[in-house]
């Protein structure tokens, strides 16, 4: 084989290397379709993404933590030192960090009572969590002032007519 | 001839429907009062907007209507399926305005499902819900479990006999005590101490599964609500599977069972009398209809193949199970995964236990325990009947709380209760079909509203038709009610438009 072609091959194995551990080579898999085929995907690698939610539950030198893709939120399980990445999870006033996870999926895992879940091999974050600004409509600030001066209103004609 | 409805029944029914709007107003200052807490200033005007008009409504029909007369049975029972309709309408206002509920429709699918202690839910992005609102579910799910009525007997009424026949309305036909505002009382005491141990070992047990301190009482006291009242909300949209714990799942189980017994019952186990919860004909009924169903699922189970070791075939499937039996809803599994990977026989064990359900005056909904024991007896007598010789005189007892003796008329209304709720199934499940979906998938869900119970196989989804989304309301609403103060409605409007 002539060496160019050698070069060729090794080139192209390092960028697939490199593109793996970036896993931009990898498709995500929605949780809504490795939920309904569970069975073809049970016990295979697989790449899931979306935003952290709720609590990172620490358990001895691992953690749990939720992850949703917009459809629904799967359970991850994550290793102690991978999950410190984890700064932000979301809630009412935080957008949680966005990783992309590489795993184990389980349709039913032995080791968690059968729990739906993925064992988390690799984590990347895509992006920071960031902070919600609440935002307050004025025309609901205006409503409760309209149906405050209504209520007081109707208060005080049935404590006039008492008397 | 139908006689038309005076004045007087427009007034009394109004006045005591403006009592319990008013009781309503002041039990949305709790969410409201969080807000303010938790500096979640467009949540706490949502409940801001509620009180006012809830008040607005109140004082004028408190105004209006006013009337020192009592309510009679007809008034009574009118005043409580209205009072569920307008609770339904009103407590939706501060969900709607939330953003998180597609239409009003769907925050009305919502709260009258929160109220009837169901748990089935069209709240989108539920993970960025606001604490405010979040309580606000469970706190309708805790006092629709007591019932709207006992919130407004126990706090806003100083006694008057009309209280017994709203309350009756609210499908709680036995008296725990003699007084029934004293009975109210007692209801809200053991509610109150079991909420009070139920959230603390909850909280506790968050906070040892790496649960925020703040976080791991609040679910605590969420999840309790839910749990107690067997309604089934959740503060995360995975359920308790979101929690990923034995320990959790095990007391979640506890509170459950305790939220499906007979608050009479509780009543003599409070009082030391241990005994009874063995012999009571509810129990028994119950212990034995857990086995069956168990039985069903497990085989089911089994035949898939997805829960290889017995054990976690016995957490996955008696979860489930359980949570169908006491009317709660909770799941550790995902919605589709009873289509995916559990059978139609798993299914067929869990939707017979979401239809016979927990004990009657418990806040658990369905067939309940009391009418499958009367029943059973009645079949059993019924065959002594043949067997024995014409001559032998057959007296059939049952123990519930007291011997007391079978007589046809206990049958007759257990049977009749019984039937209105298979009716009820098999009205949602035809109309599910109407609606494109299978027989088995249609029948689960229709049985799960029906029953107020809240397990979900996929079918409760922001998309699915509205003319379903009203049959489930309808649903959920007659089976917390136990039919009669509905039908007393029907009737009332009837007699309205054709009466002289």
């Amino acid at each position: 084989m002539p060496r160019s072609i050698n070069k060729i091959l090794l080139l192209g194995f390092v960028l697939g290397i490199t593109a793996f551990y970036n896993n931009g080579y990898a498709q995500t898999v929605p949780s809504a379709e490795l939920i309904s085929r569970s069975r073809e995907y049970d016990g295979k690698t697989v790449v899931y993404q979306g935003e952290v939610i709720g609590d990172k539950m620490a358990r001895g030198k691992f953690a749990w933590i939720n992850v949703h893709d917009g459809q629904n939120a799967l359970g991850v399980w994550v290793p102690g030192e991978m999950a410190l990445d984890v700064r932000m999870t979301g809630d009412y006033k935080n957008r949680g960090d966005i990783v992309r996870i590489s795993g184990i999926f389980n349709r039913s895992c032995q080791e968690h009572g059968g729990d739906l879940d993925i064992h988390a091999q690799a984590i990347n974050k895509v992006s920071d969590g960031v902070k919600i600004k609440e935002k307050v409509s004025a025309a609901k600030a205006r409503l409760v002032l309209v149906l405050a001066g209504i209520s007081g209103l109707i208060w005080i004609l049935i404590r006039l007519k008492k008397r | 001839m139908i006689p038309r409805p005076n004045i007087e029944d427009v007034k009394a029914i109004g006045y005591y429907l403006g009592k319990i709007i008013l009781s309503l107003a002041a039990t949305m200052v709790i969410p409201f009062l969080l807000g303010i807490f938790l500096r979640e200033p467009s949540p706490a005007m949502d409940f801001m907007v509620g009180i006012e008009v809830s008040l607005i409504l109140g004082l004028i029909l408190t105004k209006v209507c006013f009337t020192e007369k009592d309510l009679n049975w007809m008034q009574g029972m009118i005043v409580v399926s209205l009072s569920w309709v307008a609770a339904m309408v009103l407590a939706a206002i501060p969900l709607y305005l939330s953003g998180h509920w597609a239409s009003f429709l769907d925050a009305c699918f919502d709260t009258m499902s929160g109220l009837a202690t169901t748990g089935l839910t069209l709240v989108r992005d539920m993970d960025h819900l606001s604490y405010s609102h979040n309580l606000w579910r469970h706190l309708i799910m805790f006092f629709g479990g007591q019932g709207i009525v006992i919130v407004a007997v126990s706090l806003f009424v100083k006694g008057f006999s009309g209280a017994f026949r709203m309350y009756v309305g609210e499908a709680r036909d036995e008296k725990i005590l003699p007084n029934v505002i004293h009975g109210s009382r007692f209801i809200w005491l053991v509610s109150i101490v079991f909420l009070v141990l139920g959230t603390i070992a909850l909280g506790v047990t968050g906070i040892f599964n790496g649960m925020k301190p703040f976080n791991a009482f609040f679910h605590g006291a969420c999840i309790f609500m839910a749990a107690f009242d067997t309604g089934g909300f959740a503060p995360q949209s995975q359920s308790i599977l979101y929690y990923h714990s034995l320990a959790y799942e095990v007391i979640t189980i506890v509170i459950m069972i305790m939220g499906a017994i007979n608050f009479k019952l509780h009543y003599h186990v409070w009082n030391g009398n241990f005994k009874e919860m063995a012999r009571n004909i509810e129990s028994r009924a119950l212990f034995v209809s857990l086995i069956i169903t168990f039985l069903i699922t497990a085989v089911g189970l089994h035949q898939t193949g997805i829960y290889p070791k017995a054990l976690v075939l016995f957490r996955k499937g008696f979860y489930q199970l359980i949570s169908g039996h006491t009317g709660t809803g909770f799941q550790t599994i995902y919605a589709q995964q009873f289509l995916c990977d559990w059978n139609n026989l798993a299914m067929v064990g869990v939707i017979c236990a979401m239809a016979l359900g927990g004990a009657a005056c418990s806040t658990t909904g369905a067939i309940k325990m009391i009418r499958v024991g009367i029943i059973y007896k009645a079949l059993r007598q019924d065959l002594k009947r043949i067997i024995l010789p014409d001559r032998t005189v057959i007296v059939q007892k049952f123990h519930h709380i007291r011997e007391m003796f079978l007589d046809d008329k206990m049958v007759r209304a257990a049977l009749m209760i019984t039937l209105g709720y298979l009716v009820l199934y098999a009205a949602g499940a035809i109309i599910g079909m109407f609606c494109g979906y299978p027989f088995l998938e249609s029948l689960f869900e229709s049985t799960s509203a029906a029953a107020n119970v809240g397990l979900s196989c996929g079918i409760t989804q922001v998309s699915m038709p509205a003319v379903l989304k009203v049959t489930y309301i309808i649903q959920m609403w007659a089976g917390r009610l136990e039919f009669m103060s509905v039908l007393t409605l029907a009737g009332f409007i009837v007699a309205a438009v054709k009466g002289k």
